[in-house]
C-alpha cells in the first residue's frame, strides 16, 4: 500500500533530490525498510545500527509522533503521509 | 506614563486593542536574552528592539565577517571585523535609543548560563551548533524562563515556544543531539536569508506575544517552515514525563556534562563531517 513520506531536507541527497517519494508497508518499521531498498544508506540516517530510532529524528505519521503511537510498529496505510523531521541547529555546525 | 515620543513611535502598536498604552508600557519594562547575533538573532533583535521591548541583551562571541552579511542583517559592510554582540548593539540603538541593549562578547557556556540568563523574561534562541541549542534549553528549564527554540538551515527552519515544566521542552522533542556531520549546518549546506528572516521573525513574534500574554503560544506544537513550497506545517509535541531535564524526575546534571563532553568531541571530531 502507497504512503507518501515527506523527506527531510538533509536526505534529499539520497533521493535523488525529493522531498516527497511514495513507499510501501504496512507499518513505519517496513516503510523504513522499504525506502532503504529504493534510496539505499537513507536508513543509517534515521536509525542507529540496532535499527532504533535516531534520537534526532522524529518520525510522524498524519502529523501524529510514534513515539505516542506504536513506535515503529506504528501502522500505515494508503494515503497517509509520513514525514520525517530531524533537528536544526544551523550556523556553523561545530561548537568553538 | 507614556512619553510624546514614545507615543508617536509607538502609535501604531498602540492603537491594537490587543496592546494599548498598558501593553507597551509592559513591553519597555521587558527584556528578552537572545543567544546569537546571527541569522535568526538578526531579525528578532531588530523586531524586538522596534516594538520597544525595554531590555535586549546580546551573546555573541564572534565578528562580523563577509560571509555572514547574505542574511545577518543586523550588521553592514562597515561592521566588519566588529564583535558582533557590539555591532548588533549599536544597529539596534540607532533603530531605537529607548532599548537598553547589554551586549555580551562571549560564549554562552555551561559555567556562565544561569548568570547570563538571570532577569530575563524570555531567552530567543538564534545560536549556530547542538551544545549550545540544548545548554539553552537545559539552562531555561532550570531557571524556568520561557524560551523561543528556533532553527533554520536550507531553505527550512522550526520554532518552538518552551514553556518549563508545562509544555514539551527541546529535550522532549529531541532527546539527543546529533553525532557531529550527521546534520549539515549552514557552512555545509547553505541557506536563504529570506528563511532566516521568516524564522527569526516569527521567533520575535513569539516573544512579543509572550510578553504580552496575547493569543496562544506556539506551545506543544513544533512550526515546520518548508521554503521551497512557502507552507508552514504544524506538529503536535509533547511533554515527555521522562525527559531527562524538564521530567517528572529530571537527570540534569547528567545531561549538562553530555553537553560538555560533546562539545569536547565536536572539537576532535569537526574534520569528519559525513557526507550526505
Amino acid at each position: 500500500m502507497p504512503v507518501t513520506v515527506r523527506i527531510p531536507t538533509p536526505l534529499q541527497r539520497l533521493t535523488n533530490g525529493q522531498d516527497e517519494v511514495t513507499c510501501d508497508g504496512k507499518t513505519v518499521a517496513e516503510l523504513l525498510g522499504d525506502l532503504e531498498q529504493r534510496y539505499p544508506g537513507i536508513k543509517e540516517r534515521i536509525c542507529d545500527p540496532q535499527g532504533k530510532l535516531r534520537r534526532f529524528v522524529n518520525v510522524f505519521v498524519n502529523e501524529e509522533d510514534i513515539r505516542f503511537l506504536q513506535g515503529d510498529q506504528t501502522g500505515v496505510k494508503d494515503g497517509d503521509e509520513v514525514s520525517i523531521i530531524p533537528a536544526i541547529a544551523g550556523g556553523s555546525g561545530v561548537a568553538k | 506614563m507614556l512619553s510624546k515620543e514614545q507615543v508617536a513611535r509607538y502609535s501604531r502598536q498602540l492603537i491594537l486593542p490587543e496592546i494599548g498604552v498598558a501593553g507597551q508600557e509592559t513591553l519597555l519594562r521587558a527584556s528578552v536574552l537572545i543567544i546569537g547575533a546571527g541569522g535568526l538573532g538578526s531579525p528578532a533583535a531588530l523586531y524586538l528592539a522596534a516594538a520597544g521591548v525595554g531590555t535586549i541583551g546580546l551573546v555573541d562571541p564572534e565578528t562580523v565577517v563577509l560571509s555572514n552579511l547574505h542574511r545577518q542583517i543586523l550588521h553592514a559592510t562597515e561592521s566588519l571585523g566588529r564583535p558582533k554582540a557590539l555591532s548588533a548593539k549599536a544597529r539596534l540603538v540607532a533603530l531605537n535609543p529607548g532599548v537598553t541593549v547589554r551586549a555580551h562578547q562571549e560564549r554562552l557556556t555551561a559555567a556562565n548560563a544561569a548568570e547570563r540568563l538571570q532577569g530575563y523574561d524570555v531567552v530567543l534562541d538564534g545560536s549556530d551548533n547542538f551544545p549550545t541549542r540544548y545548554l539553552v534549553n537545559d539552562a531555561c528549564v532550570r531557571s524556568g524562563t520561557p524560551l523561543v527554540h528556533g532553527g533554520v538551515v536550507h531553505l527550512r527552519g522550526q520554532v518552538l515556544t518552551v514553556l518549563p515544566g508545562r509544555s514539551a521542552c527541546v529535550r522532549c522533542v529531541f532527546p539527543e543531539p546529533p553525532e557531529v556531520g550527521a546534520v549539515p549546518s549552514c557552512q555545509e549546506a547553505g541557506v536563504l536569508g529570506s528563511a532566516a528572516g521568516i524564522l527569526g521573525s516569527l521567533m520575535a513574534h513569539e516573544a512579543l506575544k509572550l510578553l504580552l500574554g496575547l493569543g496562544e503560544p506556539l506551545t506543544d506544537r513544533l512550526v515546520v517552515f518548508e521554503g521551497d513550497r512557502s507552507r508552514f506545517r504544524e506538529v503536535p509535541v509533547r511533554r515527555d514525563s521522562g525527559c531527562a531535564v524538564c521530567g517528572d524526575v529530571p537527570s540534569l546534571r547528567a545531561w549538562t556534562e553530555r553537553t560538555e563532553g560533546c562539545q569536547e568531541a565536536s572539537a576532535v571530531r569537526s574534520q569528519h563531517v559525513a557526507d550526505l
